[in-house]
């Protein structure tokens, strides 16, 4: 198994009365909370502990996009892994992913991910996202389009990464007379891309698709759900005639490691339920704008909004597997008795979320890295 | 009065059409939320006019056309549509969303047009003066922003709410977005082109409308200056069904 140490670089300086009383950090929580010389000190902490992460032994380490958020400061994932191509050597790094729809030039998105891999002599994994449903309200971008827009976006990058220059391309979003892109990615055919994603089965028919076979990661779900979506993924791969590899799953999951079961949940509490009950939460109309999903799901979401938009404890949390936390032998025996069951190649753990200060991050690491991740690494 | 019920087959589109009384035709555009049943004051004006009431391209119980894809599509849509029943010298009534496609549609061609009749039109922006944003609004916000008698707002909240009417709600709100996403609510080439408009415009507007506010009549006033303009006062975005008889009095005047 591959683990990778994920980063969501969260303003963990917010005044959280501040985010509960608007109802969500997302789109109008106002600015004026955001201090930029927190912030400074935040953005280097964060840095270190991703390079860091190389040291403990981690395979790759993981950065995302989101915008106009105290959820996390990385409106552009470039930035950080650009950082991370020169400051580390051996680890993999992983941009999970870049909101393609959310671009108006997708060739902008196929240049920067081609010069991290460069740069970092290959070690650059892609992933592609549509960006969440708040961010169709922050950009403006229509959410009906998103699926259309991805997808012609995800067709000019990799054809821009495969193909000798120039080309032209005629799309119905986007159209270019000189496909010719310099430079051209390090890696062959091109970077692995990876496409995360909360559950869809769209995204798995057209992610499993054997002329791609993309690996695809569940976020942030209930381990019943991530079972039922990666199993889906398998099932869709052997509907198209092949079996999938365990290298094409993955699973993303906040992780804390402590002494004892006791002292971690005592150490996280606080700290993982703001992350749940404060950074992660947002009205329907924002996480759902039209079409940003089939209406079917939709409708499937307004069944369970009770569920989905109440708070949620770390004891509820950990019982559903949405946050797997405890001594490392609970955590270990957690994680293998989910493997057991899911088979995923991939392992993308948040070790640090919400407020989780540095010392607290960088111990949940170290014993996650010396005490787990061997025998999870020799999980296949 | 009973309306006819039928569907119009056209360009792919299989279209709702609900049609009552004599006179000149009336074609009745709806906004946002649809036009799931007869209104009062669809009644009361197939008194004096052949009142026709569809539902839009993408909305309630019509087809869903792959080729709908901006504001321009429904303008050409009814353009055809209007051909199509060999209508002529129509009253052409647009609330919200359906002012706006009112306004592409006579921008375009007025030939089988009497007059146009606006009610609290989309389609235009001006500085400074925002639309709510009916996409993050909860649905129930939404509803008590429509109107200022807020009895009205009780009464459509108290509707039954059953599998087909979650079904249209979100079919409605999907167009909607497909439509008036970005940019929000307008289109910014049409006031180049509202001067080609050469039958009489009415322009109405309830003067504490919510959602688009009064502010935005002086824009359209400022591109159709012979445009008659009346701003209704206690009334909120849907005139017609906030203040009907008003609203029923100037519509008779445009034919």
């Amino acid at each position: 198994m591959q683990v990778v140490l994920f980063h969501l670089m969260p303003y963990a300086d917010l005044d959280i009365e501040a985010g509960r009383k608007a109802g969500t950090v997302w789109v109008k929580l106002p600015n004026k909370h955001f201090d930029p010389v927190k912030g400074h000190k935040l953005y280097n902490r964060y840095l270190d502990e991703l390079e860091y992460a190389e040291e403990l032994g981690f395979d790759a380490v993981g950065v995302n996009e989101h915008h106009q958020t105290a959820y996390g400061l990385m409106p552009s994932p470039i930035v950080t892994a650009s950082a991370l191509a020169r400051k580390t050597k051996k680890v993999k790094i992983a941009i999970l992913g870049s909101a393609l729809p959310l671009r108006s030039h997708p060739l902008t998105v196929a240049e920067e991910h081609a010069m991290i891999d460069v740069i970092s002599g290959g070690r650059l994994i892609s992933g592609f996202v549509r960006g969440i449903g708040a961010e169709y309200h922050t950009f403006g971008v229509n959410p009906t389009f998103s699926h259309d827009r991805f997808h012609e976006a995800h067709d000019l990058i990799v054809r821009a990464w495969t193909e000798e220059g120039p080309f032209p391309f005629q799309g119905r979003h986007y159209n270019v007379q000189y496909v010719n892109l310099w430079p051209r990615p390090f890696q062959k055919p091109h970077p692995p891309i990876w496409i995360p994603s909360q559950g869809s089965k769209e995204t798995i028919d057209w992610a499993a698709d054997p002329k791609r076979r993309y690996t695809y990661l569940q976020t942030f779900s209930p381990a019943k759900v991530v079972e039922r979506y990666l199993k889906m993924y398998r099932d869709t791969c052997s509907g198209y005639g092949y079996t999938a590899s365990d290298s094409q799953l993955g699973w993303a999951v906040p992780v804390y490691v402590g002494e004892t079961d006791e002292s971690a949940r005592r150490e996280a509490k606080e700290h993982f339920e703001v992350f749940r009950n404060v950074f992660v939460k947002m009205p329907l109309e924002m996480l759902l704008p039209p079409g940003y999903t089939s209406r079917e799901s939709l409708k499937n979401v307004m069944k369970a909004k009770a569920q989905m938009f109440g708070d949620v404890s770390i004891e509820q949390a950990i019982e559903l597997g949405l946050f797997v936390c405890g001594s490392p032998q609970t955590v270990l025996n957690s994680f293998r008795k989910y493997w057991d069951a899911m088979r995923f190649g991939n392992l993308l753990v948040l070790c640090q979320f919400a407020t989780l200060p540095a010392d607290l991050t960088r111990r949940n690491m170290e014993l996650f890295a010396r005490e787990v991740m061997p025998a999870l690494k020799q999980l296949s | 009065m009973e309306f006819a019920e039928s569907f119009v087959e056209l360009n792919g589109c299989r279209t709702h059409l609900r049609r009552a009384g004599k006179g000149k035709p009336l074609l009745f555009l709806h906004g946002a939320s649809g036009a799931p049943v007869i209104m009062p004051f669809m009644r009361t004006l197939a008194e004096s006019f052949d009142v026709l009431v569809t539902e839009h391209p993408g909305y309630g119980r019509s087809g869903e056309p792959e080729w709908l894809e901006n504001i321009h599509d429904v303008a050409y849509f009814y353009l055809d549509f209007l051909k199509h029943l060999d209508l002529s010298e129509v009253v052409l009534v647009g609330s919200s969303m359906g002012g706006w496609m009112a306004a592409e549609i006579a921008v375009r061609d007025t030939s089988r047009l009497k007059s146009v009749v606006l009610v609290g039109p989309a389609g235009l922006s001006a500085p400074g003066v925002l639309p709510a944003d009916i996409f993050l609004m909860p649905p129930e916000d939404m509803v008590r922003a429509l109107f200022v008698d807020q009895k009205l707002a009780e009464a459509r909240l108290a509707e039954p709410v059953t599998p087909e009417s979650i079904d249209a709600a979100l079919k409605n709100r999907h167009t909607t977005a497909r439509l008036a996403w970005e940019p929000r609510l307008h289109d910014p080439h049409l006031a180049k082109w509202l001067h080609r408009i050469d039958v009489p415009v009415t322009i109405v507007w309830g003067e504490q409308d919510a959602i688009l506010p009064v502010g935005l009549a002086a824009e359209w006033r400022r591109h159709l200056p012979k445009a008659r303009v009346e701003i209704i006062p206690r009334c909120g975005h849907l005139p017609h069904a906030e203040t009907p008889d008003l609203f029923c009095d100037i519509v008779r005047k445009c034919r």
